[in-house]
């Protein structure tokens, strides 16, 4: 049974009815990609599930998103440990305003770190994880802010690592970076699907189809359609997919 | 820059003399406003010359005999009187200026952040009278009938800890707006990237907002400061106003804008006296200009804390 | 686990106390101000100068001071205002940023805007003396320009910079001088201007403590420039030095009169300010 589940779920901004009865299932360690035309609640789709949401005013929702049967919208969702499930990583790398290190253990330290945790183990091992290691190790207190957008991007990736998380939400990971740290971030995503599940926005056709393995097309606000990624972005079965992945709208 | 040298514009020669007796008028304009400047430090050190070349600077200083007609002039008390003051009045104002500053841009939703920043705003606006009338009606009673009383002291009202209630009331806006200021200016997505990492609010505004805005912060304290020495009507009118250095914060103090208000410009045939106000205003400026330049250097190296992305 | 969950509830009741502290002073403030004020205000006390024996509660009111108020702070920004519009135009367009007086121009102004009141009332003292000029409006007018040019060269460049950069170099493009650049960029700024006029007038309309010297205080009514000036700041501060009771109501009265003079002029700032923005996105 997948471990992400949306639910009739609604999303309103003060009148603006922004997400529409979006009810799918996210399947687990697959690399999930969420397509559509901008404005059409991909984002907001994106931090309903961690709830970064609550940052806007007036939000309403109706409906559930399901975290391994938990609800994150129900009343007493305790929110840090919801979000503590999930990685983010946003369109631009944003590092915390602090050394390499103290990027990747800022997670483990704010949940209080078991005492005798290995906090080197635990950096450069998630490190590792996000292909940055070999880079940075000679300058691991060094800001962060230094390191290139693509290493950034990775740093981010390695910091919600840190904590340990289920899924890993990406909303157009790539979209700031140059084609090779592009190439960088993707190969790292097929390597971490063994163990997270991942969901990505992006706006780039042909990068759906070098990742995805299922594939959630979006326009104003519902889901149109979603399946493996062969079959949505091969053969969909409604129009307005199709005009989308062939480029007639965008 | 160089003009193109085709010029389709009819009134040529006018429209270049125009430029040219343009830019001369600006920049006499510019050149004078630091004249103004280098004039009031010049104009006060030099009338404040004949004081401090017989008494030395020092002797002025550290001297606590305030006696003109005696030819004392010294300062000590008066230096005094504005440092208490504005220690007591930052120390009451900063942190819950910045509290809730924090609060309102961090915490609080978009309606009551724009309608909290408006009022704060008018209220950055009222004049240093008005807070000062505003201290004799609450705070000087409230001082002398009901403080005191609790520690088991008389007092008149007007002394150090009304003087410094006052001001702390007065500079609490500067320093809230500017702190503001400097919160809207660190990026959402770094408060987003703390929360998605199942931080509290709390946690995210101690490691990583405050870690961004500590330069800003500081630069507004800075401000609330330089405010706070600088303050002359609102000081005059609660301080009590005796040369003489405080023992408690019940008793009456003597800042150096409240010497300069009530004794300047009668021009009194003591000697040395017009000169010893001018040395107590070029005292007050300096102290005023190195937290202000103080200030401004570190706003310009300092700016969040060193992150370039 | 549990200690940060405590250390968030700490922390949120700090803030929310000091919030609740802060808005309640300052609504406490303007309450006060409103509730002793309001009382004494009475028509006469804008629509008469001081009659013989008011400092003893006699008959009269404070329009000397209100006329002498909005003289001398009119005066005043209409100096500063000539005055600022070349600073700004010379530091935005007719040198580069880092050159010596560029660096030094807009230095002066950060540093001339934290200069204490009282020490422009001594400076502008000093400068009357010189100029030959007893207490008087001009005096007066004199050294509250001072007091608010950096405020109004501030309030001026910050408009300045709200004109896109692409206009200038459109109308460059088009051959033309500077002098039409700038006839252009005033054109776009001017609601910008007028924001920056009433912020100074905001300014020295309160101001106290440069005028104490200069500006002089006097019953008669502000006729002429020469002439010592009323202003409601200082008739406040000597009505309430009063000993008389009556005369003490009447300064709360015109502080009444002085808040509400600048809350509305923030007031309607806020409302242009607001206004303009909307134009500007568009
Ligand atoms: N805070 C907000 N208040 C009101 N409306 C909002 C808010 N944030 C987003 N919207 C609206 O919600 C809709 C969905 O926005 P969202 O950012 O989720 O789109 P998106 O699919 O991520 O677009 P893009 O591909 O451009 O990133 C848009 O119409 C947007 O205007
Ligand atoms: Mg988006």
């Amino acid at each position: 049974m997948p471990h992400v589940k949306v639910n009739k779920f609604n999303l309103y901004f003060g009148n603006d009815h922004i997400l529409k009865d979006i009810d799918v299932s996210i399947p687990d360690k697959q690399i999930t990609v969420i397509i559509g035309p901008s404005g059409c609640g991909k984002t907001t789709l994106l931090k309903s599930f961690n709830r970064l949401i609550d940052l806007q005013d007036n939000v309403k929702t109706d409906g559930r998103i399901l975290i391994d049967g938990e609800d994150v919208f129900s009343r007493n969702a305790d929110l840090c440990s919801i979000r503590k499930k999930m990685g983010l990583l946003l369109q631009k790398p944003y590092p915390l305003p602090m050394s390499i290190y103290d990027n990747v253990a800022y997670g483990p330290r704010i949940h209080g770190l078991k005492k005798g945790g290995d906090l080197d183990g635990l950096v450069e091992h998630y490190l590792k994880e996000a292909s940055l290691w070999d880079e940075v190790k000679g300058r691991l207190h060094a800001p962060a802010g230094n390191l290139s957008l693509g290493q950034q991007q990775r740093l981010c990736l390695a910091r919600g690592l840190a904590v340990e998380p289920e899924i890993i939400l990406a909303d157009e990971p790539t979209s700031a970076l140059d084609p090779l740290s592009t190439a960088r971030i993707e190969k790292t995503f097929i390597k971490l699907k063994k163990s997270y599940t991942i969901i990505a926005v992006t706006h780039i056709l042909r990068q759906a189809k070098r990742i995805a393995d299922y594939v959630i097309f979006m326009y104003y606000g519902r889901v149109i359609e979603h399946g493996p990624a062969s079959k949505v972005l091969e053969n969909p079965e409604k129009d307005v997919t199709k005009e989308y992945v062939n480029g007639v709208i965008s | 820059m160089p003009l193109p040298s085709f010029i389709p514009f009819k009134g040529l020669s006018a429209g270049k003399f125009k430029n040219i007796s343009a830019r001369t008028l600006f920049l006499i304009a510019a050149l004078f406003i630091n004249f103004i400047l280098l004039s009031i430090i010049i104009w006060l050190t030099v009338k404040s010359a004949p004081v401090w070349v017989e008494k030395s600077i020092p002797g002025l200083l550290l001297s606590q005999v305030w006696f003109p007609a005696r030819g004392g002039f010294g300062m000590f008390s008066f230096i005094i009187g504005t440092v208490l003051s504005t220690l007591l009045a930052v120390i009451l104002a900063a942190p819950p200026a910045i509290l809730s500053a924090i609060y309102l841009h961090e915490y609080a939703s978009k309606k009551i952040m724009t309608a909290g920043r408006t009022l704060i705003d008018l209220l950055a606006g009222i004049p240093s009278v008005v807070f000062g009338l505003w201290g004799i009606i609450t705070v000087v009673p409230l001082v002398r009938n009901h403080i005191a009383p609790a520690f088991g002291i008389n007092t008149t009202g007007y002394c150090l800890l009304s003087c410094g209630l006052v001001l702390s009331i007065m500079i609490v806006p500067v320093i809230m707006l500017m702190v503001i200021e400097v919160l809207d200016g660190i990026p959402n997505e770094l408060r987003e990237s703390s929360l998605a990492l199942g931080a509290t609010r709390w946690q995210t505004v101690k490691h990583v907002v405050m870690r961004m805005a500590y330069p800003g912060i500081l630069s507004a304290v800075a401000l609330g400061i330089s405010r706070a020495i600088g303050e002359t009507m609102a000081v005059l009118m609660v301080a009590g106003n005796v040369p003489a250095v405080p023992s408690s914060v019940f008793e009456p103090v003597y800042p150096l804008p409240a010497l300069i208000a009530n004794n300047y410009g009668e021009m009194l045939s003591i000697p040395l006296y017009d000169s010893a106000l001018m040395f107590s205003a070029l005292v007050l400026l300096a102290m005023v200009l190195v937290f202000n330049i103080g200030l401004h250097i570190f706003k310009k190296t300092a700016r969040y804390g060193g992150q370039t992305s | 686990m549990k200690g940060r969950i405590i250390e968030e509830k700490i922390f949120t009741l700090l803030m929310a106390f000091s919030s609740l502290a802060i808005f309640a002073s300052l609504i406490l403030l303007i309450g006060s101000v409103i509730f002793k004020g309001a009382p004494a205000l009475d028509l006469a006390m804008v629509t008469e100068a001081p009659s013989g024996g008011f400092y003893l509660g006699k008959k009269g009111g404070v329009l000397n001071a209100i006329l002498g108020s909005f003289f001398l702070a009119g005066g005043a920004v209409f100096i500063s205002l000539v005055l600022s519009i070349p600073i700004v135009m010379y530091i935005n367009h007719y040198s580069s940023k880092g050159s010596l007086l560029n660096t030094a121009t807009r230095f002066s102004i950060d540093v001339l805007s934290g200069v204490p009141s009282i020490i422009f009332g001594v400076f502008g003292f000093s400068i009357m003396i010189i100029l030959g000029i007893k207490a008087s409006l001009l005096g007066g007018m004199i050294t509250v320009a001072m007091l608010v040019l950096p405020v109004m060269c501030r309030a001026v460049d910050e408009v300045a910079r709200l004109v896109p950069e692409e206009l200038p170099e459109s109308v460059h493009a088009l051959g033309a001088t500077r002098y039409d650049v700038i006839k252009v960029s005033l054109r776009q700024i001017l609601p910008g201007i007028l924001t920056a006029i009433m912020i100074s007038f905001g300014r020295a309309i309160g101001d106290a403590a440069s005028v104490l010297f200069t500006a002089g205080f006097t019953d008669e009514m502000p006729l002429s420039l020469l002439q010592p000036a009323a202003t409601l700041p200082l008739s406040i501060f000597f009505q309430i030095n009063s000993p008389v009771a009556e005369v003490q109501n009447r300064a709360y009265a015109s502080a009444l009169i002085l808040t509400a003079v600048i809350l509305s002029i923030s007031l309607s700032v806020r409302i242009i300010a607001s206004k303009m923005k909307k134009k500007v996105v568009k």
